[in-house]
């Protein structure tokens, strides 16, 4: 087991390795900051002195080093707006998207996966088409559609909920809702195919054939066979508790990570957006990294094995 | 052996409402996956069932132990009427009667190791105290020829043989009478089935356990067998002790089954094959169902289903031909 976890923990910190150099390196190809920054006919000199005192004036080599360098010091460079350290600035806004993910989260995983494991033991029965119409309408429909539609049903008709802003916990509930369905539509159809997957298996079959009465043999054959898979998603999920909200902060004008991230990209802030995109990776390498200790704790066939997995 | 049966199958159909094409509209048909089979087993006795892929032999297994209803026909199993709807009588008689299946990996939960899935049915009935549970299982262990050491393990870290050996102990640990195997060395190496089969007689001595055998492998099931039962879409078409028939099958279609069977001695001699595949169990031919494969067919065949009827002593035969030989009757012709 500690094998398999040093393994897993090595390629983590290599992903998160390869994530820093590709973003920098795309980000030093796609132009000066300095000329959209200080504006095009901005004297020379003051170009000059900007790129002097953010570095820029070094090659892109250098620059590199120089940044990882920092980075192991725990300096995350400076907000090239406005001089404050990246890190702050980043770090300000976490608790605002959290406000809504792990909301969003708890809904996710309340209703996907009752709603899966309902529909699966009842396959086939009215519950359960109605429960995987609903999914496919959950997840098909994109998220800022969707935020629309409920900011026109529940702001503009019925006016019950602001349409924007993070004023109240009332401004929360409609991002909330939004951000939740689609992860609730994809739990629950996971959380179903991988039951039934359980339940057509022999050792289920076995189970009954033996005398385990039916919800004995759901409870301690199906649903701990049917974590596995579902687990994977849920995994996903907690990896884009960050970074998943881009898109509903900017249609509920919610000031969080994800708004800072397109603001930062338009305005070429380009020490924010490396900030943000390696908070990101660490979320989702660390998540997968839980899911993969996870698994190892779940299915005995993948404890003491290091690299590859068998199934 | 005249003791009185233990599990007394009659007239056991079953059948499945079938779309004849794809469509939501398209007509619907009858498939008669089982059509009127009836076997009587003894305590301590082994039935083998044999017959090709889809004749009905798996179906029948689950019908016997209530794992499906069926569609007319009755199941008496030590006295009691075997029903799949009745649930508490149903899951009491589950002590008596227990299943071995085809791939013993696919019957073991991966999760859980081997010794507590074994232990399972004795949990569920709450037999004994946890420490006579475990000594049960052990000692089913010890019978079934696997290590101690193997009781923490999980299913993947064991063999194909070993983990069938768990299935078996696990199926014997409630002291069934009756034990309904399913292709049960199917899935294993040669060398492991010899191994098996053996431990099959033996725990059969040792335990008095009556073993309905279910296999497509005629030499296999002639090798555990007191009595054989052929069976061809759906229905007993021969029965009766194994070295007989296998020696003299009187009915056509054991006669290419058996002469199907590899063996050193019969190099040479002429092989019966079939012709055709066997029809569709939702389009069954009418008269005797094996008409349209059988070398020997007449036109009675055509029209007239035949009986299962007496042939000898302790021996059955539905055929209007009974008796008359394939490899004769080309000579002859």
């Amino acid at each position: 087991m500690l094998a398999y976890i040093a393994t897993r923990v090595g390629r983590a910190i290599f992903t998160i390795f390869l994530v820093l150099t590709f973003s920098f390196t795309i980000l030093a190809a796609t132009g000066d900051p300095a000329l959209l920054i200080m504006s095009v006919d901005a004297p020379p000199e003051a170009i000059e002195a900007f790129r002097e005192r953010y570095g820029l004036d070094a090659s892109v080599w250098q620059q590199y080093i120089g940044y990882l360098g920092n980075l192991l010091q725990g300096n995350f460079g400076q907000s090239l707006r406005d001089g404050r350290d990246a890190w702050d600035v980043v770090v300000e806004r976490i608790p605002l998207t959290l406000a809504l993910t792990v909301p969003a989260f708890l809904l996710k995983i309340g209703i996907g996966i009752p709603a899966g494991i309902y529909a699966a033991l009842h396959r086939n029965s009215f519950l359960d088409r109605l429960v995987m119409m609903i999914s496919v309408a959950g997840y098909t429909v994109p998220s800022f559609v969707l935020g629309l539609i409920l900011i026109l049903i529940f702001a503009v008709n019925l006016g019950v909920l602001p349409s924007g802003g993070q004023d109240t916990w009332r401004h929360a509930i409609l991002p909330i809702v939004t951000l939740g369905t689609a992860g609730a539509a994809i739990i629950a159809r996971y959380t179903r195919s991988a039951m039934l997957e359980v339940l057509g298996q022999p050792y289920i079959r076995t189970a009954r054939a033996t005398g385990v009465p039916w919800p004995k043999a759901v409870r301690r054959h199906a649903l701990p066979n049917a974590a596995i898979p579902t687990l994977t998603v849920v995994g996903l999920m907690v990896g884009s508790l960050i970074a998943g909200a881009v898109v509903v902060e900017s249609v509920f004008s919610w000031p969080g990570v994800g708004r800072l991230l397109i603001s930062a990209v338009a305005n070429r802030d380009l020490m924010i957006v490396q900030a943000i995109l390696l908070l990101v990776a660490v979320c989702m390498v660390t998540s997968n990294l839980l899911v993969d200790i996870a698994y190892g704790l779940i299915d005995p066939r993948l404890r003491g094995r290091s690299g590859s997995r068998k199934t | 052996m005249t003791s009185a049966p233990l599990i007394s199958v009659s007239e056991l159909r079953r059948t499945y409402k079938v779309k004849t094409t794809g469509g939501w509209f398209s007509p619907t048909a009858e498939l008669k996956a089982v059509d009127g089979v009836s076997f009587d087993i003894r305590p301590g006795e082994t039935l083998g069932l044999v017959g090709e892929s889809g004749c009905g032999k798996s179906t029948t297994a689950k019908l016997v132990l209530g794992l499906i209803p069926a569609t007319s026909g009755k199941v008496v199993f030590e006295g009691k009427p075997v029903a799949a709807d009745s649930k508490r009588a149903w899951r009491e008689q589950r002590r008596r009667m227990q299943m071995v299946y085809q791939d013993p990996l696919g019957a073991l939960d991966r999760r859980l190791p081997v010794g507590t899935q074994a232990m399972e049915p004795l949990d569920i009935f709450g037999e004994g105290t946890k420490v006579e549970r475990r000594d049960r299982m052990l000692a089913l262990f010890d019978a079934v020829g696997l290590p101690r050491t193997s009781v923490d393990r999980y299913p993947h870290e064991l063999s194909g043989g070993q983990r069938q050996r768990v299935v078996l102990a696990r199926a014997l640990m409630l002291r069934p009478s009756l034990l309904v195997c399913d292709e049960p060395i199917s899935a294993l190496d040669v060398s492991i089935q010899a191994q098996v089969i053996n431990l099959l007689k033996d725990l059969q001595e040792q335990l008095g356990v009556a073993y309905l055998f279910i296999s497509h492998d005629l030499k296999v099931v002639r090798h555990v067998s007191h009595r054989v039962a052929v069976m061809y879409l759906g229905r007993i078409v021969e029965s009766g002790r194994p070295e007989e028939i296998m020696r003299a099958p009187a009915h056509p279609y054991s006669q290419a089954l058996i002469s199907a069977v590899p063996s050193p001695r019969a190099r040479g001699k002429e092989r019966i094959v079939l012709e055709g595949d066997p029809p569709s169990p939702v389009d069954i031919p009418k008269g005797c169902a094996f008409h349209p494969r059988c070398p020997l067919a007449t036109d009675r065949c055509r029209s007239e289903a035949p009986e299962l009827h007496p042939f000898g002593e302790q021996r059955h035969v539905a055929c209007h031909r009974a008796g008359v030989s394939i490899t004769s009757a080309r000579g002859a012709a």
